[in-house]
């Protein structure tokens, strides 16, 4: 595959590797963040941790769409699959986690519910024209490379004139998590999480752009380093950070300049712009409320907006009390932290929504063996 | 969930839609989202959408760098 296979070539990983371990300054640490999940995930695939020095140390973010939705939304999805005559559409990767009473989609779709796992929005409103005597409600989740996709679902709906599309929108912000990670007592009052710079998220910025990474690098005094998902991305942006930090300085730089620009995908952000808004506070699993962090449908397009549609009350539900997704999910801990990882959660039956998804840090220690490290 | 993979476009289609291609694998996408792709360009498909196109100038930069940086670095 082009732009894939040249990215994971074994021989250039070998001397990045050499060149981190002999730039990296054997006397300090370097605590680098990844954001996303799919930076997570390509760190235990191809085993990068092993490839850096022990002063050189990853700790995973919260840029996991999956992980961070909190129970209470869970059940409201669930709440709307129930309803007579709707039809849920839903990205596969929520339907496994659990919400209140380990209930999840699957669970309810094995109780009758119809749920249709869809690989696309667009899906969903295929479902909406070929079912026009049922509601069919998208279950909206993500950062901002899936927004863009419902709100042009959302415009196509309308251009179609289709009444029985809407969408339950669940669309979360990457610089509001950054800002309430930065602002967490763990790191400015507390010391516990050392975080010395970030990799920035790939395709979040390709649609973003670096522009927003700025005012971190800048009031944190916290260098960021956007990166590709491939393995040569991540060890060349750990590269970037680590001279970064040796030189004292806190900028952004971009690894991923095949795809990402300072401004970003204009016309992206403008469609999301047309259909969506802020609101006030979102609640994230393991973040709390985080003001000003997820989206709304604008009131222009109400019609299409399932929290207006039908009765969707939000009601916060805790965690699990032995479930340590919310600490992990602030890199506060590790997977190996939990006293349920492995044994009563798996990501055959997940506890926690972090051993759900492929990009939760649960599910890649456990697919890829590092539990064994205990 | 953010995860997309690099796709050539290998025929334009209307409706703001096209067909991309990926190791013989041939699928239709979305172009809604970008601007002024061309047959042969390579966008990062997400989800059925086009998120933006790939600059192959800037892919080749990159991967020069992973090379250069042990040469330039390698003890004499």
């Amino acid at each position: 595959m082009k732009y894939v296979d040249e990215f994971r070539d074994g021989t250039l990983a070998r001397k990045l590797a050499a060149d981190i371990s002999r730039e990296a300054d054997a006397s300090r640490s370097y605590n680098l963040m990844e954001f996303c999940g799919g930076h997570t995930h390509a760190i235990f695939r191809y085993g990068i941790q092993d490839l850096l020095p022990p002063n050189v140390r990853m700790i995973h973010g919260p840029g996991c769409p999956v992980c961070v939705l909190p129970i209470g939304r869970v059940d409201s999805a669930i709440r709307l699959a129930r309803t007579p005559g709707v039809i849920l559409c839903s990205y596969g990767d929520m339907l496994r986690v659990p919400g209140s009473g380990r209930v999840s989609l699957l669970k309810a779709k094995a109780g009758g519910g119809d749920i249709r796992m869809v690989y696309s929005v667009a899906d969903a409103v295929k479902i909406a024209q070929d079912n026009p005597a049922k509601q069919v409600a998208f279950f909206a989740i993500g950062f901002e490379t899936t927004t863009p996709p419902t709100a042009v679902a959302i415009l196509q709906a309308e251009k179609l004139g289709l009444a029985n599309f809407s969408v339950f929108c669940n669309h979360v912000l990457t610089p509001s998590a950054i800002a309430a990670i930065l602002e967490s007592p763990e790191v400015r009052k507390l010391g516990i999480l050392p975080l010395d710079g970030f990799i920035g998220p790939a395709h979040v910025s390709t649609v973003i752009g670096s522009r927003p990474y700025e005012y971190f690098a800048y009031e944190y005094q916290r260098p960021v380093v956007i990166a590709g998902f491939e393995p040569l991305d991540v060890m060349q942006a750990i590269l970037m950070l680590v001279r970064q930090l040796n030189q004292g300085r806190a900028i952004v730089e971009n690894e991923f300049s095949r795809a990402v620009t300072r401004d970003g995908n204009l016309k992206a952000q403008k469609i999301v712009a047309e259909v969506f808004e802020l609101r006030r506070a979102f609640e994230w699993r393991g973040l709390g409320l985080v003001p000003y962090s997820g989206l709304k449908i604008k009131e222009k397009y109400a019609a299409f907006d399932a929290e207006r549609r039908f009765d969707l009350p939000y009601h916060a539900v805790d965690d699990n009390k032995a479930c340590e997704c919310g600490a992990i999910i602030r890199g506060v801990k590790r997977p190996l932290d939990c006293k349920l990882f492995g044994v009563v959660c798996t990501p055959e039956n997940p506890i926690g929504s972090c051993m759900v998804s492929s990009e939760g840090a649960c599910a890649a220690y456990y697919t890829y063996g590092r539990y064994k490290e205990a | 969930m953010c995860l997309a993979i690099p796709v050539r476009v290998t025929e334009i289609l209307e409706n703001d839609a096209a067909i991309v291609e990926l190791d013989g694998v041939r699928k239709e996408i979305s172009l809604a989202l970008v601007e002024g792709v061309a047959v042969g360009d390579y966008v990062i498909l997400h989800v059925g959408y086009a998120l933006n196109r790939l600059d192959p100038e800037e892919a080749e930069k990159t991967l020069k760098l992973f090379a250069e940086m042990g040469a330039e670095l390698a003890p004499a």
